[in-house]
């Protein structure tokens, strides 16, 4: 389906630029690693506070980083005024959506694959259920990505790029990061998935509304 | 295009007779509720009448704006925009003040100025979503931009509203949950009885109508505003 | 057969209008230089054309499709190189033209991309980053990925700021070699002497509107100038 290769072919795109330069990942991994520390530094934990804050500190250091993915995914395309090589071609302006979409899920799953082995290990504690708890992290990538992707398109045509991307993406990422830090404590407390089964709900129902969402207002807000 | 000066005007008025009439109500003809046990408690009570209306006409105007996001993206036309940032700053003017007069009311209640249950949080996270509207409106120069992205915003802000506001009640609650038939519930909650119950209804009437009556007004400058905007870039453009 | 077809087009942002009734006609195989100054709409003219921007008003048809209507059908037949690079930077030249050789659906992509690198003269630096690349060579990367999908309608939105006289000389010499001579050219330029040499027919955009056309043979560039600026002077 030709639709779907463009798609393919916008994320193939992306990953080939991050290949050269791996600045993105790279500053996505250090500046959560930071986070991490800075958060043991301020709050001085110890063994049994360790295990109730630590999905809470995840969440956070992903939340961040993760921002930083998006903003980096557009700024690249409009410095070079590539954005309008996009769209002179004849490609779907939701495949472009799709595609910047994909590849900033791709990334910030590729951090979270590096970062959560170490803070597995900062934090002492045992994984719990690996399929799970990774099944969760993606869940929480995805709805960061979908209205992460849209406000990131927005926000690269403000005069704050960086500053405001945050102040927009982070009221309306609430219940993604309450359901996901909800979840996370859960699969490390090895809690049965019965008992958060709502959160669970909360959060596939929020995916898919807002990824379908973003996916129609996308148009409007890519048209130069 | 421009609503009517006369409208504007006169739907002032009236607001400002139904705000009138509704201190006198509130503070004159309402009667004290049964289950308070202290003056304070009682006269604080008083505050829910100003509150609740606050919060309500917060949501409509939020409500308003993500419709008129919808009809400008659909439509094209200006006017959606005018009415989508009017409607926004009125919104957050009003949650502004549900916040401060729901903290009022809290200090003698519960005790604290501010607590992280449901309708509080979310009621922050959404005043902090509309400044951030106001903040992304600011940082945009061009104006078809501004519109068009305004639009998306505050469409995906309200549509978050519910779904946030579900999340953070499946934590604990105890705002007092007055609307659910007239059972005290929670700390603080009291009996939603007749004459209570229409006082109350009227208030809320009450501050609909200074919400629209704001509306017009706020509306009309804008156009305005934008009207010497054009004028002068007329004149800038021909010299 | 008329491949650009323009009457009456209005273009206003907000209440400012910026093109108040152009009409234009580019027949195929034709070269239309089109000449004006700052803030006169020619890019805004291009980006219409280009299906990157709508109208306010008008009619206008590209290669018989409405840009308004039609527009995804319509890219593949439109290249446009403009004076930005439309480039990725990290990315080799073959690794940017096999990205948009995607997009465009280009069937044989590996033979189409080898074939229009050799014409701009860059095969042998396929493989190196475009951020190496001088002016020169990404304006050549840009024609050759305007070309990629053989569109019989090319645009070129001031492609010679930024290069001096041989440069641009170059770069005509690069246009056709890669075969612009026979598609559809619409190019603007800000230089009248070149906009002359190079095209078939010259028309200058003043006040919102098409001022003035003629034919390369019909006036010589001291006309031509004298015109502009009474055209334009009279803003």
């Amino acid at each position: 389906m030709s639709y779907l290769r463009k798609v393919l072919a916008i994320v193939a795109k992306d990953v080939a630029a991050e290949l050269r330069t791996r600045e993105m990942l790279s500053s996505m991994f250090v500046f959560a690693l930071l986070v991490i520390l800075i958060f043991n530094f301020a709050f001085e934990l110890r063994a049994e506070d360790q295990a109730t804050l630590a999905p809470g500190v995840l969440w956070v250091a992903i939340c961040f980083a993760g921002m930083l993915g998006l903003s980096r995914s557009f700024i690249l395309e409009k410095d070079r005024g590539s954005i309008e090589g996009l769209l002179l071609a004849p490609i779907e302006r939701s495949a472009i959506f799709l595609g910047k979409m994909l590849g900033n899920v791709l990334f910030m799953g590729l951090f979270e694959l590096l970062i959560l082995p170490i803070f597995v290990v900062l934090f002492n504690l045992s994984a719990g259920d690996l399929p799970l708890l990774l099944g969760v992290v993606l869940l929480g990538t995805i709805g960061f990505g979908g209205v992460g992707t849209l406000f990131s398109a927005m926000a690269v045509h403000t005069r704050a790029r960086e500053v405001l991307l945050p102040i927009l993406l982070f009221p309306v990422m609430v219940p993604v990061i309450l359901a996901a830090v909800k979840l996370t404590a859960a699969i490390f407390d090895q809690l049965p998935l019965s008992e958060v089964q709502n959160w669970l709900s909360l959060l596939i129902a929020f995916d898919v509304i807002f990824m379908a969402l973003s996916f129609m207002l996308f148009d409007y807000v890519i048209e130069e | 295009m421009l609503p009517g000066e006369r409208w504007g005007i006169a739907l002032l008025v009236a607001a400002a007779w139904l705000m009138l009439i509704a201190v006198v109500l509130v503070f004159g003809v309402a009667p004290d509720p049964v289950n308070l046990t202290t003056d304070m408690e009682r006269y604080a009570q008083r505050i829910f009448y100003f509150h609740v209306p606050n919060w309500w006409v917060g949501f409509l105007a939020y409500l308003i704006a993500a419709v008129a996001g919808v009809l400008y993206l659909t439509k094209g036309h200006e006017r959606w925009d005018v009415l989508e940032v009017a409607s926004v700053e009125i919104g957050l003017t009003f949650t502004t003040i549900g916040l401060i007069s729901g903290s009022i009311w809290a200090k003698p209640t519960w005790n604290t100025w501010w607590t992280w249950e449901p309708r509080l949080t979310t009621a922050a996270i959404g005043w902090l979503m509309y400044v951030g509207y106001l903040m992304l409106r600011s940082a945009i120069d061009h104006p078809e931009r501004r519109a068009r992205f305004s639009a998306v915003f505050s469409i995906v802000a309200f549509l978050s509203v519910p779904i946030t506001f579900l999340a953070i009640r499946w934590w604990r609650t105890i705002h007092p949950v007055v609307i659910a038939g007239s059972s005290d519930s929670g700390m603080g909650g009291f009996a939603l009885g007749p004459t209570i119950g229409l006082i109350f209804f009227f208030c809320l009437f009450a501050f609909t109508a200074l919400y629209f009556a704001l509306l017009t007004l706020r509306t009309r400058s804008e156009w305005l505003a934008r009207r010497v905007q054009q004028l002068r870039q007329d004149i800038l453009y021909r010299s | 057969m008329l491949m650009i077809e323009i009457r009456g087009l209005i273009k206003a942002f907000g209440n400012r209008p910026v093109l108040r009734g152009v009409n234009l006609e580019v027949s195929a195989g034709e070269f239309l230089t089109l000449v004006g100054p700052n803030g006169a709409g020619k890019t805004t003219l291009m980006n219409i054309i280009a299906t990157l921007s709508r109208p306010t008003a008008g009619h206008i048809r590209v290669a018989g499709f409405d840009p308004a209507a039609d527009a995804t059908r319509l890219r593949r037949h439109i290249g446009l190189v403009s004076h930005k690079a439309l480039l990725y930077d990290d990315l080799s030249a073959e690794q940017n033209l096999r990205f948009y050789a995607r997009l465009y659906d280009v069937a044989q992509p590996e033979a189409r991309i080898e074939m229009l690198l050799r014409q701009v003269g860059l095969w042998g630096r396929q493989h190196d980053p475009v951020r190496t690349y001088s002016r020169g060579m990404q304006q050549r990367l840009a024609i050759a990925r305007a070309l990629l999908h053989d569109p019989p309608v090319v645009l070129l939105d001031e492609p010679d700021t930024g290069l001096d006289r041989h440069g641009a000389a170059r770069l005509y010499d690069w246009l056709h070699q890669s075969g612009v001579a026979q598609r559809t050219v619409m190019m603007t330029t800000h230089n009248l002497e070149r906009g002359l040499q190079w095209g078939d027919r010259i028309a200058i955009l003043a006040q919102g509107r098409i001022a003035f056309q003629a034919s390369q043979s019909q006036l010589g560039v001291a006309q031509l100038r004298a015109r502009y600026d009474q055209l334009v002077g009279d803003a």
